[in-house]
């Protein structure tokens, strides 16, 4: 407790060290959480678009659904799909107007009539989507196939090496931070070498004097990381009516709050962790 | 309670700032360890307290050999002694209350207790009213008194005063030895370096002196006389034992002068030498 009050002292009788180490901080947790936002909400897109059927077949308008049940039983009795569905002209439209029902607009011009009918399809092997594609490009009642694969690798491989960039970018801001805080404290100690020469002197043992020291490194990591956490916040609610149109149709949005709380959780425990070994390396620096 | 044996300290430059000292201090005793500047005193105290260690020797104090002393027990030790530092070193941000009550905070007591210990013993060094201001708001005898409190409030066995008088008037210094001298009333160990030479003579306590790193003078020490003391009673033990060897080389030598003269022999009076010889 006396430490505490030590530690705050500290922090009371040299504000601008403080602002300089709270503010470096400040912008190492702001790019952790963005970056962990960003990873949290591409593995969900990656899996929203795993988690579809791989496969589309759109339908030209006059194919009759004989046809179409007669080309889906011959797919079921493949043995390489997993599931079937089909959607008619009525549910094409229900999903359109679903898909867009903050714009009249397009939902004026557009009928059950020109949407085309469609079977959704997903294989038990990723390995078959290629021969169920080939298979529906071949029949004549097909118009067109979209084929997902080719867009979970492409999200797959970009999103990944968005990961890496953010990764490497927050770790290059951790060592930086580490740095900076090291140094702000090890100014600090400088400052009261002769008060804790007084102090050992006296009798204070190691723990006593240097307990403050650490406990002002991780007074400024969760400062820091709290402020960091709250503008990431403040961005992201300011970001999502954006992001929502820009993501039409998947349901990434509101993020879920207990990842958000997650997050600062677990940015409290590794800033002040941070705090605590950079002051630590400056302890060890300065305090010999 | 203090010994001190070969002590040699030489430090990086190659100099002896110590070369082999030897002395012991009873408990209880109040010594002056007197000499010019740069004689050894403040590297005596930093060895006392573990701030340095010797190159040679031996030291113990309160049953501590601080030689072998683990470093995480140097705390403790330091808690033992009560030190008034040359340059006091009192912590200007913190009030004289604050400073007096440092070492009780660094173990650990409880803030209300230490008020209460802090303000005791600053009322008995005779500054209470000041307890409330910083030491740059107080003259030099006044924050000398502020030190002595600080160094006094963990009951110390030893109380180790670096210089307590430089830089004040005659008065005011005397009032500061009287205070130490009062505080060795009470049985604490005192060990006072000083230069002033009033203070000295005017106490007639036990003095080290030491010049160029070297112990040129031991007067007046208890354990000189305590040592006198025992070397008399060694003699006195040893007189009856040995006065026939020593008549016997009297004897001798008078043989050897071809003079014996038995009446004279009741008149033979024991020279030193003779005896130290009869000892050998």
């Amino acid at each position: 407790m006396k430490s505490l009050k030590t530690a705050w002292k500290n922090i009371r009788r040299s504000p601008y060290q403080a602002v300089s180490a709270i503010f470096v901080m400040t912008i190492t947790f702001l790019a952790f959480s963005l970056v962990s936002i960003f990873v949290f909400s591409s593995t969900k897109i990656v899996t929203y678009f795993e988690s579809k059927p791989q496969v589309t077949a759109f339908f030209k308008d006059q194919t009759k659904q004989t046809d179409i049940n007669s080309l889906s039983n011959s797919l079921k009795q493949s043995g390489v799909v997993s599931s079937i569905n089909f959607v008619s002209k009525d549910q094409a439209l229900q999903i359109y107007k679903q898909q867009n029902k903050n714009d009249p607009l397009l939902l004026d011009l557009v009928t059950a009539d020109i949407l085309p009918s469609s079977l959704e399809i997903s294989t038990y092997k990723i390995n078959d989507l290629d021969l169920v594609a080939t298979t529906l490009q071949k029949s004549p009642i097909v118009q067109e196939v979209v084929f997902q694969k080719d867009v979970v690798s492409t999200l797959t491989s970009w999103t990944g090496a968005l990961k890496k960039i953010g990764i490497t970018i927050v770790a290059v801001l951790a060592f930086a931070t580490v740095l900076v805080m090291a140094i702000i404290i090890g100014i600090k100690i400088a400052q009261k070498r002769d008060d804790i020469e007084t102090m050992r002197l006296i009798g204070a043992g190691g723990w006593y004097i240097r307990a403050p020291f650490l406990q002002e490194g991780m007074f400024y990591g969760v400062i820091g990381a709290i402020i960091g956490w709250l503008i990431s916040m403040i961005l992201l609610f300011l970001a999502t009516p954006h992001l929502e149109s820009f993501l039409h149709g998947i349901p990434l949005f509101p993020l879920s709050p207990v990842f958000l709380f997650e997050l600062l959780a677990i940015e409290i425990l590794l800033s002040a962790s941070l705090g605590a070994f950079a002051s630590y390396l400056a302890v060890l620096r300065y305090l010999k | 309670m203090i010994s001190l044996e070969n002590v040699s300290k030489k430090f990086g430059t190659g100099v002896f700032g110590l070369s082999d000292i030897t002395f012991t201090i009873e408990k209880g005793e109040f010594v002056f360890l007197v000499g010019p500047t740069g004689s050894g005193k403040t590297t005596i105290f930093k060895l006392l307290i573990r701030d340095s260690l010797p190159s040679t020797g031996t030291i113990v104090v309160s049953g501590w050999d601080l030689l072998k002393l683990p470093g995480n027990k140097v705390p403790e030790l330091r808690k033992k002694i009560g030190v008034v530092f040359q340059d006091l070193k009192l912590l200007n941000d913190r009030t004289i209350l604050e400073n007096t009550m440092l070492p009780l905070e660094v173990s650990g007591m409880k803030a209300k207790e230490a008020v209460s210990r802090a303000e005791e013993i600053l009322k008995s060094v005779g500054i209470l009213e000041h307890k409330d201001k910083f030491p740059v708001q107080l003259s030099g005898g006044e924050v000398q008194r502020a030190a002595i409190a600080r160094a006094l409030i963990m009951s110390p066995e030893i109380l180790l005063a670096d210089e307590p008088t430089g830089n004040l008037d005659d008065e005011t210094a005397f009032g500061i030895v009287k205070l130490l001298s009062d505080i060795n009333e009470l049985g604490t160990t005192v060990l006072m370096a000083t230069h002033n030479k009033e203070i000295v003579k005017k106490l007639n306590k036990r003095v080290i002196e030491l010049n160029k790193g070297n112990l040129v003078n031991d007067k007046g020490g208890a354990k000189k006389e305590h040592r006198q003391e025992k070397e008399h009673e060694y003699k006195e033990e040893k007189t009856e034992e040995e006065v026939e060897k020593v008549e016997e080389v009297k004897e001798e030598k008078k043989e050897e002068k071809h003079e014996v003269k038995p009446s004279e022999k009741k008149d033979v009076k024991l020279s030193t030498d003779d005896f130290e010889e009869a000892l050998k």
